[in-house]
């Protein structure tokens, strides 16, 4: 008896020697988090005046002067592949969830597993190769030369994957019982798609489009070789530019403006902080409203 | 049906012989809207399609002029003088990822166990979203924390020739950088474990722990596994990152040391790295070596990617 007792005491212990060290990688990860983000942003922010956000970077091996030029190349990229990259990767998104199933051809059934390989091939591939690509086809072949045009074709690669994903995940979520209802009432699947579906998805949509601004502005490998990398204001869809990100490598790398380099990363920082935040809102609004 | 009968004329939609003569209008948009869906859904396709024949072409000459096999076995990288081996970037990818993985498994295995299994759900709601934000924080800043914090404090550790950038930070920060991916896939497969399992083991009277390392891990093994090799997927394709504390030395990395550890203080350039590095001055048969070096990367990826999703698709329990 009392050996079992001690077995049963062994096994206990065992169990809280394993799970104090699993705890401990918890923690540990969260503590990670922590002196990154707080690293970054702790450096940074003192460099953070005003002035820092409404001067251009000054150019040259300096590393002077402020980051205005490289927020709004960062913004008009984001526009430009959203614009490119959302009308795809939404109807991509609706066809894999509202046609793909009640389909009979078996022709198109084959099209559209090529489409899911497609989209989960894409998920995976590495940015360097998207940035090769659009080297090659928009830059070179194309003669768009570096420009926020090349580089928000060959962004829009990167985020397509995940709009049609998230776009999925949405569709998803709107219970069937509406669609059976607007079919019933005679309306077509188009016009149940547009007048019913989409707008109770809309909330999940917009996530989705947000998560992929938030994958180009911290995007750098792209467009370090598409952009150009010109620390001047793009004054059109032709110019040349920096984002944000890409402003972050030119400082550490070239001009070794180390805190210059912390201030803009911790922008981008506190940027991300933000955008998860709106979207774990977003979500959780999305969750409570369908109970799950 | 229609055909049966032909009624005279149709007044309502409602009435299911008359729809051909009235509402085909309607019906042609319904058809085109289909066709313009099905396109942008075969866009991503398209695009994977474009992506390797743009890459294979280009990278055509290198492998004509140079030949597949000196390609991969030369260790020589001398653009100027036409050599063109990329082995020594095979070595430092395949170098810098085993050591992202020996950090960063443990870490990110013992994250997903403690979110599925024991964490009390304040803290999972802690601990979740430090995870999810470790995966937004863009690559350049993980390599200007690597250069700023990093490298000064693996300069230290004494050997010949460290200048603290190399392999061992690459591989510290690549470990943070794929523990988002690890870990989550593995919470996902662990969750996945049917419960009856679970409540089976623990009725026989083993302890959570028992359950877990006798049941529940071994049911989700293969979700890790391939949780595992999307990480590995990740740290090849990681770039900015790595350009920035690798140091992109194109030597095959060597220990400077008595102790073989030190070849992780080696210098390295990563497959990823050489392509960014140089394919913005390259020309001729230069830029073509780079796109062949970006033919392999991508080869590689794709084996990976895909051995994942057979490993995700093969579940012991749904088989029956």
């Amino acid at each position: 008896m009392g050996e079992e007792v001690n077995r049963l005491k062994l096994r206990k212990l065992q169990q809280t020697g394993a799970f104090s060290l699993l705890w401990f990688t918890g923690a540990v990860s969260v503590l990670i988090m922590l002196f990154v983000v707080g690293y970054v942003i702790m450096k940074g922010f003192a460099h953070l005046t005003p002035d820092f956000f409404t001067t251009p970077p000054r150019g040259g091996l300096s590393g002077e002067g402020g980051i205005s030029s490289t927020i709004v190349a960062t913004v008009y990229l984001v526009i430009c592949t959203l614009i490119v990259a959302t009308p795809l990767g939404i109807s991509a998104g609706i066809f894999l969830v509202e046609y793909a199933d009640n389909l009979k051809s078996r022709v198109i059934k084959k099209f559209v597993a090529l489409a899911r390989f497609g989209v989960e091939t894409l998920a995976g591939v590495p940015s360097i190769i998207f940035g090769l690509f659009g080297y090659a086809l928009f830059v070179t072949a194309m003669h768009f030369g570096f420009s926020i045009l090349s580089a928000a074709l060959a962004g829009s690669c990167l985020v397509i994957p995940v709009i049609i994903r998230t776009t999925e995940e949405a569709l998803k979520a709107v219970p069937d019982s509406y669609r059976q209802a607007s079919l019933a009432m005679g309306a077509s699947r188009w016009e149940t798609i547009r007048k019913v579906v989409l707008p109770s998805a809309v909330n999940g949509i917009s996530t989705g489009l947000i998560l992929s601004a938030g994958r180009i502005v911290s995007e750098t490998a792209i467009f370090y070789v598409t952009l150009g990398g010109s620390y001047r204001t793009p004054t059109s869809i032709m110019s040349s530019g920096r984002t944000m990100a890409l402003h972050v490598y030119y400082l550490a790398m070239e001009t070794r403006a180390f805190d210059k380099a912390m201030a803009t990363g911790a922008v981008l920082v506190l940027l991300i902080i933000i955008i998860n935040l709106v979207i774990n809102v977003i979500s959780r609004r999305l969750s409570a409203k369908t109970g799950s | 049906m229609a055909r049966l009968s032909s009624p005279p004329r149709v007044t309502s939609r409602s009435t299911e012989r008359g729809r051909p003569a009235k509402v085909t209008g309607k019906q042609r948009v319904e058809s085109v809207v289909k066709y313009i869906f099905l396109f942008s859904a075969l866009m991503s396709i398209l695009i994977v399609v474009m992506i390797g024949i743009f890459t294979f072409r280009e990278a055509i000459p290198a492998f004509r002029e140079i030949g597949i096999i000196k390609l991969l076995t030369g260790t020589v990288w001398r653009p100027g003088q036409g050599q063109y081996g990329i082995l020594a970037m095979i070595a430092g990818s395949g170098l810098v990822t085993l050591g992202a993985v020996i950090i960063g498994v443990p870490l990110a295995l013992g994250c997903a166990i403690f979110l599925s299994e024991i964490a009390p759900p304040a803290v999972r709601s802690i601990v979740r979203p430090s995870i999810e934000l470790l995966a937004g924080i863009p690559s350049v800043v993980y390599g200007l924390f690597g250069m700023v914090v990093i490298v000064p404090l693996v300069r230290n550790i004494d050997v010949p020739g460290n200048t603290g950038f190399g392999l061992l930070s690459a591989s510290i920060v690549l470990a943070v950088m794929i523990l988002p991916t690890i870990s989550s896939v593995s919470e996902y497969a662990i969750r996945s474990v049917p419960k009856r399992f679970r409540e089976g083991s623990l009725a026989m009277g083993a302890t959570k722990w028992e359950t877990l390392t006798n049941v529940i891990l071994p049911g989700a093994k293969s979700g890790i596994m391939s949780a595992i090799i999307l990480g590995l997927g990740r740290a090849l394709g990681e770039t900015i990152a790595m350009i920035m504390v690798i140091g992109n030395s194109v030597i095959i990395p060597f220990a400077a040391s008595d102790n073989p550890l030190s070849i992780f203080l080696s210098r390295a350039r990563t497959l990823t790295g050489n392509i960014a590095v140089e394919i913005n001055y390259a020309t001729g048969l230069h830029e073509s070596a780079l796109f062949a070096t970006g033919v392999v990367l991508f080869a590689l990826i794709m084996i990976m990617n895909s051995s994942a999703r057979i490993l995700i698709g093969r579940r012991k329990w749904e088989k029956k």
